[in-house]
């Protein structure tokens, strides 16, 4: 009987510490996936945006690659929150 | 079908003590500052009525471009002062970068939080401090915490709002977006080795033709980090002008 028992607590033991393990896996993966939707699109938006001005006005290509440097630093930064949350979730 | 078990995350980025307390982490970040402060004092070193060669070449075209790339673009002429500032910042972080792709350091220096959020708060404490030297404690609070052309009423929502961007979230962000840009890059060169190093030794004669996939990858990522750990350099240091330059002459 206490063998039993014993068995019985360690499979129950494991499998909490696998669901554990489990949800934060696909928590981890939901979080990066979902971080990544948002900055993506931002992204495309703003680099199609500024190409496109710089087509019209090759001359002001230098201001505008500056501020789209910045604009993307700025959309990636919340991307990069996402991975680090990630790497928190799986790691940590 | 592959034995092929990815390595606890302490193992690709805590390294052990070279001497007592003085990792490879400090090491790289040495050789950053000694390797920049021996570029620019070897140039400093030639006469600058002629015309430069060797050396000087490159710490000139480096200190321009901090000029006409980074400070004229944010904070114009008066700006010019904090070009020592900066350029040594750019050096420091991009030498720290470089290394994430050097064979046998295989290691950005920046990867660990400790680098960038120190810089971030060395930023935080300029920034606030320059803005207080200009404006005055309370003038700079003012400008940003209570923009102007909004409605008296708005205030309620845009200074906590403004507090929590301007106070709080720049040096974070500011850290944040260093340290995941250069362990991004250093995990994803870590997992593409790893792939090709499992599928070439696989034990099914057939599966290592098919480790040149994610070898060509690993290749085409560490070309890729050559430009990242440029690009993340570049933008720290002009995120930092642009910090500097809107707490020392604010918007009206």
């Amino acid at each position: 009987m206490e063998a039993i028992a014993r068995l019985v607590a360690a499979a129950a033991d494991t499998t909490a510490a696998d669901a554990k393990n489990t949800a934060a896996a696909a928590s981890a993966g939901y979080a990066y996936g979902l971080a990544a939707i948002g900055p993506g699109i931002g992204i495309g938006y703003l680099v199609g945006k500024s190409v496109e001005a710089m087509a019209r006005q090759p001359e002001a290509a230098g201001m505008v690659r500056t501020t789209m440097f910045l604009g993307i630093a700025f959309t990636e930064a919340l991307a990069l929150i996402g991975f680090v949350v990630f790497i928190l979730l799986k790691f940590a | 079908m592959l034995a092929l078990d990815f390595p606890e995350i302490n193992s690709l980025l805590r390294w052990k003590d070279l001497f007592p307390s003085f990792n490879k982490i400090a090491l790289i970040a040495v050789l950053a500052v000694v390797i920049s402060s021996t570029i620019f004092l070897l140039a400093l070193r030639q006469n600058h009525e002629e015309a430069p060669r060797g050396i000087r070449n490159l710490a000139e075209t480096i200190v321009e471009f901090i000029e006409n790339g980074v400070v004229m673009q944010t904070m114009g002429k008066e700006g010019l002062a904090w070009t020592p500032f900066l350029l040594t910042m750019f050096m420091f972080i991009y030498l720290c970068n470089v290394p994430g792709i050097i064979p046998f350091f295989q290691m950005p220096a920046t990867a660990r939080m400790a680098v960038p959020m120190f810089l971030a708060l060395m930023v935080w404490v300029i920034y606030n401090a320059t803005g207080i030297k200009h404006q005055g404690i309370g003038g700079y609070l003012k400008s940003t915490l209570f923009p102007p052309g909004v409605p008296k009423a708005l205030y309620i929502l845009v200074t906590p709002i403004e507090f929590i961007s301007a106070i709080i979230v720049r040096p974070f962000s500011l850290a944040v977006r260093l340290f995941a840009n250069m362990m991004a890059g250093h995990i994803l060169l870590v997992t593409f080795a790893l792939l090709s190093e499992a599928l070439f030794q696989a034990k099914d004669k057939i599966l290592i033709p098919v480790g040149i996939l994610p070898f060509f990858m690993l290749i085409f990522l560490t070309s890729f980090e050559v430009l990242v750990a440029f690009l993340q350099a570049y933008i720290f240091a002009m995120l930092t002008a642009v910090y500097i330059g809107g707490a020392a002459h604010p918007e009206h």
